[in-house]
């Protein structure tokens, strides 16, 4: 079997509904996500979402750990919850065969090299601005929709998921910076993004600009 | 724990001189952004200038104004890199070109020190030159090419 033969092979473990539905949900949970909570987010029974998440387990697109939700240890603290969240990694596959990762690496590492920062910037926030979402309302919709799986941490609209990950790991500075710009061009005018790394996040994190 | 600790060194041009308007927005942000590597899990120790604030007053070259100086000690190459691409450091970072001009040959260079050792500036710039000659080593390396610690590597 190819490696393109395994990433399909993964993938379709998702195209069953209800276990995207389950995959969904755990992979833009900010935390951990117990049977209980991922059943109810899914609308079906605690038992058939034991099911379908071991499934995604199986598939290596889901991990397992065990904790006491309780917060009690000892005797009598009750047997440890089986808790899933998002596996690390990431899978693409492309009909037919395209390889933008590979495009992506090598065009930042040249503007890495060539001190592009802030042409790259500049582009990021013209691209932002000009989407047709671009100046919709709804920013926590327009994030979602570009994969940032946004969730609020108090007055905080924080991102789950950096769509730019693996670039962004082997080039911060550049991938980073033009994250943010991209983000602060489709952001409406009361918002303000700002790079406030989350851990396993996103590095930028919106507020609502105050106002008098 | 181990008995190693890691120093890094960094040196940048900047595009004018500290006082000027170009360079405002980044001096401003030293004290905060100096507080924090202080604060950041695994800090161990950094170079400051005469007037114990920070850096900016080494100038390693000689008499070059332009070229500013950083070095400090970390516990681990994690701890360094959650500090500088994992916290508010990567503020300044995504800035970088607004305040530093691009330098073709390395600027930076990480190397293993037994615990304790306070590095000095030319020690700092001899593994900057040792990067640049040899490429990383286990003498002085990048975070996208790391050595292990010494301690480590025997124990392995």
């Amino acid at each position: 079997m190819t490696d393109e033969d395994a990433t399909f092979d993964m993938l379709a473990v998702l195209s069953d509904p209800v276990r995207r539905r389950l995959y969904r949900y755990v992979a833009a949970a900010p935390e951990e996500v117990g049977r209980d909570a991922a059943a109810e987010a899914a609308g079906i029974s605690r038992s058939l979402a034991a099911f379908h998440l071991d499934k995604l387990v199986e598939a290596g697109l889901l991990t397992v750990s065990f904790r006491r939700l309780s917060g009690r240890t000892g005797p009598g603290a009750g047997r440890p919850a089986k808790l899933y969240r998002r596996a690390e990694g990431e899978h693409a596959v492309s009909v037919p065969p395209r390889s933008y990762e590979a495009v992506g690496r090598l065009l930042a590492e040249v503007l890495e090299n060539a001190g592009l920062d802030r042409e790259l910037q500049a582009a990021a926030r013209a691209a932002g601005a000009a989407q047709p979402d671009g100046r919709a309302d709804d920013v926590e919709a327009v994030l979602r929709a570009r994969g940032y799986e946004p969730f609020w941490d108090g007055e905080t609209l924080r991102l789950r998921n950096c769509p730019y990950h693996a670039l962004a790991t082997e080039f911060p500075a550049l991938i980073c910076g033009m994250n943010l710009a991209l983000i602060e061009g489709l952001a409406p005018g009361q918002w303000s993004p700002a790079l406030n790394p989350c851990p396993g996040g996103c590095c930028v994190a919106l507020s609502k600009k105050k106002t008098h | 724990m181990t008995d190693s600790h890691l120093a890094q060194v960094n040196i940048g041009r900047i595009v004018a001189p500290l006082d000027s308007p170009e360079l405002a927005d980044f001096v401003a942000l030293q004290p905060e952004i100096n507080a924090l590597a202080d604060q950041s899990p695994g800090f161990v120790w950094r170079m400051v200038d005469a007037d114990g604030m920070d850096a900016t007053g080494i100038r390693p070259a000689g008499n070059d104004a332009l070229l500013l100086f950083n070095c400090s000690v970390w516990e681990s190459v994690e701890a360094l890199q959650r500090f500088t691409y994992h916290s508010d450091h990567l503020r300044v970072l995504s800035r970088r070109r607004e305040w530093f001009r691009r330098m073709t040959e390395a600027h930076q260079a990480l190397w293993w020190i037994p615990a304790g050792h306070r590095p000095t500036v030319d020690e700092a710039m001899e593994r900057i030159a040792m990067l640049r000659e040899n490429g990383p080593g286990p003498q002085a390396f990048t975070f996208r090419a790391p050595y292990p610690a010494p301690s480590e590597a025997a124990r392995l």
